[in-house]
């Protein structure tokens, strides 16, 4: 039995975070009740014209940079002609011939190495509406929400070959474009979607085999089990004798499989031509100098340099810079005076741990980096104790309290004050004669706990190491 | 006199010096309609009378309070029925259309009515402004006014006769490959194509998108100089449109056209032109050569492909902006289907025109997969070819001279038996369209059967005013007699 080589290429189409929508005014927010965000352009009423939203030849151009790629400073776009009711005018404005981007790559891990997978180009269209079906009236409606909605597609070459790689891929993809903050790239949301193009070949073969092109892919595991299901697919096809036909295939995650969408009509004339009504869009040099002085800094300088600067180990490096939020967090809080290694722990343990006991991500965090490097500079001059951080930290987290006020309110300052201690202490020993007998009897376990008693009756308020410091003192006397 | 009978801007004058109200040139309007339309058949939408005079007595009031109003305030007006018009059915002369109120108004009538124009109606044209004749209208014909038994020439035929038949005052037309120019000239008013670019698209239901233009319809020179004046605008909405500092055309009525230079293309009285036309022209410029003008005849290339490449480019065009009408949305949806592509399918097997239906087909050919490098690539070639033509004409002339049509107004069932012919007739003015050109045509006689012949003047992009100004001098020459 021969080996198989899967060749995967990727379709991508990201939604952009432009205010507006890409050919007229109206909103780009996510639901609304249906039609609203709507006007004659969206809607393709007839007399209706196009105006370029110059902010996603923007986003656009800064994708393009941040991907290598060559930008068309002469770009234009193309009707793509197509009936479809989500599709008022039953033409896509879109580009064909002069795509804004061309010829770029990106650089994946793949096992141990590092692979380019090429980009073929990045081009600008609209989005589509909505159908929606009534289940009442068994009547189809449409929503134009969406509809006018600016997307960029990313063409790559079919330079993947496993789920693995492509998962690489669209990580790495979604990772350059939220830290240059023009879309979310939320799968679930289908502000990214990805179609796969999937062939297999024997291993060492030269040519390509009959690709087809996987639809509806929701999440990142839902890629891969297609991936999966569709090499088996064609190489029990080829293996049986039969030709892979090429086509689109729609997932269905749930079943984990998948079906042909259209059978003969496969073969669809677009009939592309140049968008008369829009002129070409010019990118200047200055407008491209400029863009590429706006480039952050990405994930992968991040941690050399979080590395370098801050001391902090790798593996916190690249937890904290997986997502722009979190690093953009973790600088401020650094920048605002906190010590690098103690937001970082903050980072990896607290903020990590109620992130996920609330099901939520770093694009959640909703406080402020002031009131977090507040509280550590709080910790760091003995002011609260860690214990009492703990608490104060997950009040932050919850509604974004200033520690100062919310300790003086709730009288959590660590007492000092040896006098008082002594006096609680005493006051412990005096009450658990047990304990002060196992503990002369060699059981060390006891002194711990006349410690936590302690600690229960100052509310945590003082200094554990102080507390047994004045236990051990007051035993042994 | 009937008030009719006056021009836009004397109307305009008599109203603002209180002569005359708006409300009683209304009214004449509104009788004229009335009274003749249904020889006719100039509107496809009439305004009801009570609305029109309580705009005619709003603007009136304006006026009486002494806002600051334009030359055409009070004066009434025809739009052609491819402009949208908030509120007022707008059909593009169509089946799939008849029953669409657009929601919004036109950039070109918002300047109008912004001027204080009083908007009396829509008027008919062959059906998506594809057609010569103005026979194409799924709402009927209309008639020449000089002979009933002729067409008025299309599309704005509506609009052109309208103003012979002094049922408005003046309209507005649009000229996608002559289609303000041929009516104009077979009606015998004064119709002027600007530059594309100088009167916003937005409204205006497309045809061809890359070659349509709205401009004016009107009886003089003067008319057509302040409509287009007033109409001309920068509009961010429409991303082809051009910011001018230089609309002020009725600065350009100026009777003097010594030491203009004149060109006449062999090709436009060569073969093919009826002998009256062709000699009207040649009068016509032997008059402005003896008022001082340099006139000669010269090689202007390429002016045979200009109908291919305008049919392939137009029709391309067409296909894909004629797709939204499919039955979803508005307008027309057939009866009874079985599912989604049966609807579409019947809606607009039903909703289009045989002439519609073959330019769609002609269109989508043009554009798919195989063919388009042959057919539409090499139209857009051809049509930049036929520019740089133009550039090098227009290094020697300020203006060129021809006909618009080679023919006076055909008779009505004539042309559509032979869209091939039809489509020839186009040829002195859809080169015009494809370099993106201003033209203008100006009545410059009558043939044995009494109908009229039109003079076309082109200029160079963005000299609107050249034109006008030789448009203007033929006019004050010839005087009131096309005879």
């Amino acid at each position: 039995m021969s080996r198989y080589e899967t060749v995967i290429g990727l379709e991508v189409h990201v939604e952009l975070a432009t205010k507006s929508k890409i050919f007229c005014g109206c909103s780009t927010a996510f639901g609304g009740a249906p039609n609203t965000h709507t006007c004659p352009v969206c809607t393709g009423m007839p007399g209706s014209l196009p105006v370029l939203n110059k902010q996603v030849v923007e986003y656009a151009t800064a994708v393009g940079l941040a991907t290598n790629c060559a930008i068309t400073q002469y770009c234009k776009f193309d009707r793509k002609n197509y009936f479809y009711p989500d599709n008022p005018q039953n033409y896509q404005i879109s580009q064909l011939y002069l795509p804004i981007c061309r010829n770029g790559y990106v650089e994946i891990e793949a096992g141990r190495q590092t692979k380019r997978v090429r980009i073929h180009e990045i081009h600008m269209e609209e989005d589509a509406g909505k159908l929606v079906h009534d289940p009442d009236t068994g009547d189809t409606l449409v929503d134009f929400n969406r509809s006018g909605v600016p997307l960029i597609e990313i063409v790559s070459e079919p330079d993947m070959r496993s789920a693995d790689e492509v998962i690489a891929y669209l990580e790495k993809l979604r990772m350059l474009i939220q830290y240059l903050g023009v879309s979310d790239c939320k799968l679930q949301e289908g502000s990214m979607r990805a179609d796969v193009n999937i062939s297999v070949r024997e291993e060492g073969a030269e040519e390509f085999g009959t690709r087809t092109e996987m639809k509806n892919l929701n999440s990142f595991s839902a890629i891969s089990r297609a991936i999966k299901n569709e090499t088996e697919r064609q190489i029990d096809l080829i293996e049986s004798g039969e030709p892979v036909i090429q086509e689109s295939r729609r997932w269905d995650d749930d079943r984990e499989y998948s079906y042909s969408m259209r059978s003969k009509e496969d073969a669809k004339d677009y009939r592309y031509f140049p968008e008369p009504d829009l002129v070409p869009v010019v990118i200047s040099d200055e407008m491209l100098d400029r863009i590429r002085a706006a480039q952050p800094e990405f994930r992968e300088a991040k941690i050399v340099r979080y590395v370098e600067e801050y001391q902090i180990p790798k593996y916190d490096a690249e937890i904290i810079t997986s997502d722009k939020k979190l690093a953009d967090f973790f600088e401020e809080c650094v920048a605002l005076g906190a010590p690098a290694k103690e937001v970082s722990n903050l980072i990896m343990g607290d903020l990590m741990r109620l992130l996920k006991e609330n099901g939520q991500d770093a694009s959640d965090i909703a406080f402020s980096p002031a009131h977090v490097s507040k509280m550590i500079e709080m910790i760091l001059k003995g002011v609260i104790n860690r214990t009492v951080a703990k608490e104060v930290f997950e009040e932050i987290f919850r509604s974004d309290v200033d520690p100062e006020a919310y300790v003086e309110e709730h009288d959590l300052k660590t007492v000092n004050d040896d006098g008082e201690l002594r006096r609680v202490i005493a006051e412990v020993i005096a009450k658990n004669p047990k304990s002060v007998e196992d503990y002369h009897a060699g059981k060390k376990k006891a002194m711990g706990f006349l410690v936590g008693q302690t600690m229960r009756i100052m509310k945590g308020k003082a200094d554990p190491g102080t507390v047994n410091r004045i236990v051990v003192e007051m035993l042994e006397s | 006199m009937s008030l009719m009978d006056y021009t836009a801007v004397e109307l305009g004058r008599k109203i603002k010096a209180g002569e005359v109200s708006a409300v009683e040139a209304a009214a004449e309007a509104l009788d004229s309609m009335e009274e003749n339309d249904g020889k006719y058949n100039c509107y496809v939408t009439m305004l009801d009378r009570e609305s029109v005079l309580k705009r005619a007595a709003c603007v009136q009031k304006q006026i009486d309070e002494g806002l600051p109003t334009g030359p055409l305030a009070g004066v009434p007006v025809a739009i052609k029925d491819n402009m949208c018009t908030k509120g007022v059915r707008t059909t593009c002369s169509s089946k799939i259309l008849y029953n669409f109120e657009p929601t919004f108004s036109s950039e070109a009538v918002i300047n109008l009515e912004k001027a204080g124009a009083v908007i009396l109606g829509k008027t008919n044209m062959d059906e998506f402004a594809m057609g010569s004749t103005t026979e194409t209208s799924y709402f009927g014909p209309t008639k020449n006014p000089w002979n009933t038994e002729h067409v008025p020439g299309g599309s704005s035929g509506g609009s052109a006769a309208a103003v012979a038949a002094k049922e408005c005052t003046y309209a507005l037309g649009s000229d996608t490959g002559g289609s303000i120019r041929q009516p104009s000239s077979y009606c015998g008013v004064v119709g002027m194509k600007p530059t594309y670019g100088t009167v916003s698209r937005y409204g205006l239901i497309a045809y061809g998108s890359s070659l349509d233009q709205i401009g004016p319809i009107a009886k003089d020179v003067t008319d057509c100089a302040t409509v287009l004046e007033t109409i001309a605008s920068y509009d961010p909405k429409d991303s082809t449109s051009v910011r001018r500092d230089d609309l002020d055309f009725t600065s350009a009525l100026v009777d003097d056209v010594a030491g203009m230079k004149i060109g006449i293309p062999k090709d436009y009285i060569g073969e093919g032109i009826d002998q009256t036309v062709k000699e009207a022209v040649l009068a016509a410029a032997k008059v402005l050569e003896e008022r001082g003008a340099v006139v000669e005849e010269f090689d202007l290339e390429l002016v045979k492909y200009a109908i291919p490449a305008y049919y392939v480019i137009a029709s391309a065009e067409a296909s894909s902006n004629l797709a939204r009408f499919d039955g979803v949305k508005y307008g027309y949806r057939t009866e009874q289907y079985d599912g989604l592509h049966n609807m579409y399918k019947k809606s607009r097997s039903e909703g289009f025109g045989p002439e519609v239906k073959r330019r769609i087909m002609l269109g989508s050919f043009v554009l798919s997969s195989g063919y388009y490098d042959a057919y539409y690539l090499k139209a857009l070639r051809t049509k930049a070819l036929i520019k740089q033509a133009f550039d090098r004409a227009f290094k020697k002339y300020d203006v060129i001279l021809g006909p618009a049509s080679p023919t006076t107004a055909p008779r009505l069932g004539d042309s559509l038996g032979d869209p091939l012919k039809m489509y020839l007739g186009d040829i002195y003015t859809i080169s015009v369209n494809l370099a993106g050109l201003p033209g203008i045509c100006v009545p410059c006689g009558i043939d044995e059967k009494n109908l009229p012949i039109g003079l076309q003047l082109i200029g160079n992009c963005f000299e609107e005013k050249k034109i006008i100004r030789a448009a203007y001098a033929y006019e004050q020459s010839r005087g009131g007699n096309l005879k």
